[in-house]
């Protein structure tokens, strides 16, 4: 059964794959071939990924390119595609980071000892893995890609990365299969009671007991909770973040984490209505404390990649807010802000490599006055940090400000507490940015002969298209918003949530 | 005086363990009269021909349900499908003792008598081929396994237990090199294994003076039907567990796992724990499901906590281990929970879903100790972990293959490893034995921790002064761990084949 004449999401998940195995099988002896390779393949596949969203009707049916094969009939498990509105703006989203990802760590891998054409085999596969766990539709098949994600950025951040890789590559590691393997157990609970599949489509008619579905939301939802990661389960983001290479970085704040919001969004919310509810305070608090207590981490960091990975856990949190408030603002702007901060983060994170790249060290004590040897440079970096923060008319400032009023219509409180998130937020980026590109030059920075060259033609290459999205999202929001606005709604359908009338908006929990 | 008759034997049903047994003999008369140094193929080719011509007696018989020799053996689809597996098994499992290219003479001693230390011994030690008489051993092994996992009636099985113990016993002490180590462990496993076939008997003995009879048919007949106490069948039920138990390495019974695996030469360990383990819980399987049935609510906590004992004891020492081959034997002690808790869904899926297990489990830990039997230095097998550092650098191949079986044992998606869990865990859970998958999960988790270890020391640490080095394997060691690690991807991605061979082999005949 297929709407689409073309298989879609099957090629853009196997094409990375493929490409994948390719470059790794090329000769070591030929970095660049190896890059130009992976390249080409990943702007392939972003052609593919807009062709994608061209055939994509905003107003059909809720899920479209549906495609499924048998796999284990035994367990009643299928190979099946399916791409709703939320789905096909993350997909977009990784084909747009990865080219990017790779045109900025051209670099990254030359130093070392280790294989270039291995670290660009493992971005692909990262994408394969990562497209592949947007466009499943089969809890089983989301599981398998949820899992196999993890081994090619457990390499990229343990044989590619900074100070401490392997205990941060180790930690991430753990962390996520702890968590993965909650949700293996909720997954076969699921399995036993739903009926004997794992079809997504079956499973959210089916019945479940009440006391049953709620053990089995939270089995799913500590394993989202960790990917995100929500506040307590956060603590392996920053190291990661921290030691992985920027490149990396960026996928791994920009996409990987939001395979837990989506999970939230797509497996959580439709499958476990009733439990949906039950916790939805317990996930808010989380949330909100996330917003604040990640800001305020973020304030004291010294190590601007560790400082960029607390924002994250700081934006995470409105993310949470906006899904678990159940209106539909809410839950577009956080789907929105999934996107928004991929490009945004994204984009610190990429351009934040790049500072560090030329000074060889990521502590904000040893920047200061960069502005003065690298001016564009430290322009880029403002201009990240200032979407980051979500200043009007650049891309996140819609997606939060739909979160705090979809939020406030429910749930004052929330709302409120979380916008001092915003002010928080405004005084840990400017102060980053303050300390290393403003003020007065830092002797040291200018004995560093790489400090002296501004941004090349390649980094050009790499933010322009960045910056541009997040300005064009900004001001007109509307292609993405006409897209994520069905699947939102069709999910609040599924929890039974309905948005308050303006005039009855009332504080309570609903 | 009335005439004896002779019981019907059905002697193409028993083809297989007759094919075994006359091979083993025929392999002793190749001892006796044929020169030393041609022994070594004949005896090869002779073992090879005979598991093949037993394979294919299995594969001509799969539709045989019949109970034959007298009411001793049942040919049933378990019988069937365990003993194909075991052949399947002993296959890659001879390839590995037939290896004889990785060090002078192969991983056996020439003449096990000679004393350790002394002139000869090094005489020996340096030139002399191994001893030829492991091949028949390991065919009489094989055949007291068919037989074990046929047996129909408990004398039958203890004397199947002690024809492919016996020989197992012998053949932990050959070790070529350390093989003081060696002959503790064959000791070590030869007093405790008698101990534990000396409970055995004794439970059968109680269990006849309940029942009146030995048959599975008739002590399932004659449960709380008889009229001797009830404490009689428990008793005897308890003691044959112990015996059984024992084999399998399960917890706490297994304290002699981890010396008999570290001590017995690599080939023989891998055999034990990939074949030994097939057998064991063959006959536990056909003892609880067709002769104990009717009391499996009495023993079925009672083995639940022995299971969750199992998975906890394993895991946690597990991640004390520093010797890789102590690792895998805690790691095999765990996964002798996992298969518990698929053997205590006592259900047609229990069944199917254990057995698959065993499958997929022994073809992965075979190709485990094949890679272990190629890291050497000058004393033979480096085994501790420490010395594996950077392996990954020096041979890429051998440790990306390592590092996939390890995360199959992980429980990582798109490996056997995943599968099997998947399966045995869904059965327990429809079986309603959800304690036992979460602990299952839980340990799970433990346990993901040292095998991580050893993929950050093969791959992130940097390589030590004395790395060890890979030895080129020769073709039976490339083609055994060819079909391990090939068996572990396959099961992984298209399962479907093999589990609906194990579930259509799912009943016994009582």
């Amino acid at each position: 059964m297929s709407d689409a004449s073309f298989p879609f999401l099957s090629v853009l998940t196997a094409a990375p794959l493929v490409g994948a195995l390719l470059v790794a099988f090329l000769p070591r002896s030929q970095p660049e071939l190896a890059k130009r390779v992976a390249l080409v393949w990943s702007l392939a596949v972003l052609v593919l990924g807009i062709v994608a969203w061209i055939a994509f009707n905003p107003g059909g049916e809720r899920f479209q390119f549906r495609e499924s094969y048998d796999w284990i009939p035994a367990w009643g498990v299928n190979f099946t595609f399916a791409a709703d509105g939320i789905a096909l703006v993350m997909l977009l989203l990784i084909a747009v980071l990865v080219p990017l990802v790779i045109l900025a760590s051209w670099h990254d891998a030359d130093t070392g000892k280790r294989s270039v054409p291995a670290y660009f085999a493992l971005i692909l596969a990262l994408e394969g893995t990562m497209l592949g766990v947007f466009a499943a539709a089969d809890v089983f098949l989301f599981y398998v890609f949820f899992e196999v994600m993890l081994v090619p950025m457990y390499f990229l951040i343990g044989s590619y990365g900074g100070h401490q890789r392997q205990y941060a590559a180790v930690k991430f590691f753990l962390y996520s299969l702890v968590g993965g393997l909650f949700m293996l157990a909720a997954v076969i609970g699921l399995w036993a009671v739903g009926g004997h599949t794992l079809d997504w489509q079956a499973l959210t008619g089916a019945d479940i007991d009440t006391g049953t579905a709620r053990w089995l939301f939270l089995g799913f939802f500590v394993a989202f909770a960790i990917k995100a990661p929500f506040f307590p389960f956060h603590t392996w983001l920053p190291d990661a973040g921290g030691a992985a290479p920027a490149g990396a970085a960026a996928l791994l704040v920009g996409v990987l984490d939001k395979v837990g919001t989506f999970g939230i969004l797509r497996y959580c919310l439709p499958l476990f209505p009733e439990a949906s509810h039950y916790f939805a305070p317990l996930a808010l608090t989380l949330a909100v404390i996330g917003v604040i207590y990640a800001a305020l981490l973020a304030v004291g960091q010294n190590d601007l990649k560790r400082l960029v990975s607390y924002t994250s856990i700081a934006h995470f949190g409105f993310i949470g807010v906006g899904i678990f408030a159940f209106t539909t603002q809410a839950g577009t702007g956080a789907v929105l802000y999934m996107v928004n901060h991929g490009l945004a983060t994204g984009l610190l994170f990429l351009v934040v490599g790049m500072l560090v790249a030329r000074r060889g060290s990521a502590l904000v004590s040893d920047f200061g006055g960069a502005g003065k040897l690298v001016p564009v440079l430290a322009g880029v970096f403002l201009i990240a940090g200032l979407a980051s923060l979500a200043l009007p008319g650049t891309a996140p400032f819609v997606s939060e400000f739909l979160v705090l009023i979809g939020a406030f219509t429910v749930n004052k409180p929330v709302a409120v507490i979380a916008t001092a998130g915003i002010i928080l937020a405004a005084g840990y980026v400017l102060w980053m940015v303050q300390r290393t590109t403003q003020g007065a030059l830092n002797p040291a920075l200018s004995k560093v002969d790489a400090m002296k060259k501004d941004l090349s033609v390649r980094e050009a290459v790499v933010v322009a298209p960045l910056i541009a999205l997040i300005l064009l999202l900004g001001f007109y929001p509307k292609p993405v918003t006409d897209v994520v606005n069905p699947a939102v709604q069709a999910t609040l359908t599924d929890i039974g949530a309905q948005d308050p009338a303006p005039t009855t908006a009332s504080g309570e929990n609903p | 005086m009335e005439d004896l008759q002779l019981p019907h034997i059905d002697y193409a049903a028993l083809a297989p363990m007759l094919i075994l047994f006359g091979a083993a003999c025929a392999g002793i008369l190749v001892e006796a009269v044929v020169p030393r140094g041609r022994r070594y193929p004949i005896q090869l080719g002779l073992g090879l021909a005979a598991l093949v011509a037993a394979g294919v007696a299995v594969i001509v018989q799969a539709s045989t349900r019949i109970i034959t020799a007298g009411g001793a053996i049942a040919v049933d689809g378990p019988t069937l499908f365990l003993q194909g597996s075991i052949i399947a098994l002993g296959v890659v499992a001879l390839l590995f003792v037939g290896e004889r290219s990785l060090e002078t003479g192969g991983p056996f001693v020439a003449q096990a008598a000679v004393v350790v230390g002394s002139e000869p011994d090094r005489l020996q030690a340096a030139r002399r081929p191994g001893a030829t008489e492991v091949y028949p051993l390991m065919l009489f092994a094989i055949g007291g396994m068919q037989l074990f996992v046929a047996a129909n009636d408990l004398l039958t099985m203890f004397v199947a237990l002690e024809v492919f113990s016996l020989p197992l016993y012998l053949m932990c002490a050959l070790a070529r090199r350390r093989r003081l180590l060696s002959q503790e462990a064959a000791l070590k496993y030869f007093l405790l294994g008698s101990y534990s076939s000396a409970f055995f008997l004794f439970g059968i003995a109680l269990i006849y003076g309940y029942a009146g009879r030995v048959d599975f048919a008739g002590i399932h007949d004659a449960a709380f039907n008889a009229d001797r106490h009830d404490a009689l069948l428990y008793g005897g039920f308890a003691l044959l567990s112990i015996g059984l138990l024992f084999k399998a390495a399960a917890a706490p019974f297994h304290v002699w796992t981890p010396d008999v695996y570290q001590g017995a030469p690599t080939p023989v360990t891998g055999f034990m724990a990939a074949c030994t383990k097939v057998a064991a819980f063959g006959a536990l399987l056909r003892v609880l499901y067709v002769g104990f049935d009717r009391a499996s609510w009495d023993y079925r906590p009672v083995l639940g906590v022995v299971a969750i004992l199992t998975m906890l004891v394993g895991a946690v020492l597990a991640v004390t281990q520093t010797d890789l081959k102590r690792l895998l034997a805690y790691s095999s002690i765990a996964n002798a929970g996992y298969l518990l808790v698929g053997v205590l869904a006592m259900s047609k899926d229990g069944l199917s879903s254990s057995m698959f297990y065993l499958v997929a489990y022994g073809f992965a830990v075979l190709a485990a100790f094949g890679i272990l039997t190629l890291v050497r230095d000058a004393d033979g097998e480096a085994n501790h972990l420490a010395r594996w550092a950077g392996l990954g650098r020096r041979s890429p191949l051998f440790a990306a293959a390592f590092t996939f079986i390890l995360l199959a044992f992980a429980g990582i998606p798109l490996t056997s490893g995943f599968t099997s869990k998947f399966a045995v865990f869904a059965a327990a859970l429809d079986g309603g034995q959800t304690w036992l998958v979460v602990a299952g999960v839980v340990t799970s988790m433990v346990l993901a921790f040292p095998y991580l270890r050893v993929v950050v020391m093969m791959w992130l640490s940097e390589p030590a002064e004395s790395t060890p080095t890979v030895s080129i394997p020769g073709a039976l060691t490339s083609t055994g761990l060819t079909i391990g690690v090939a068996a572990t991807l396959l099961l992984g991605l298209v399962p479907a084949p093999l589990l609906d061979l194990s579930s259509k082999a799912a009943e016994f005949v009582r």
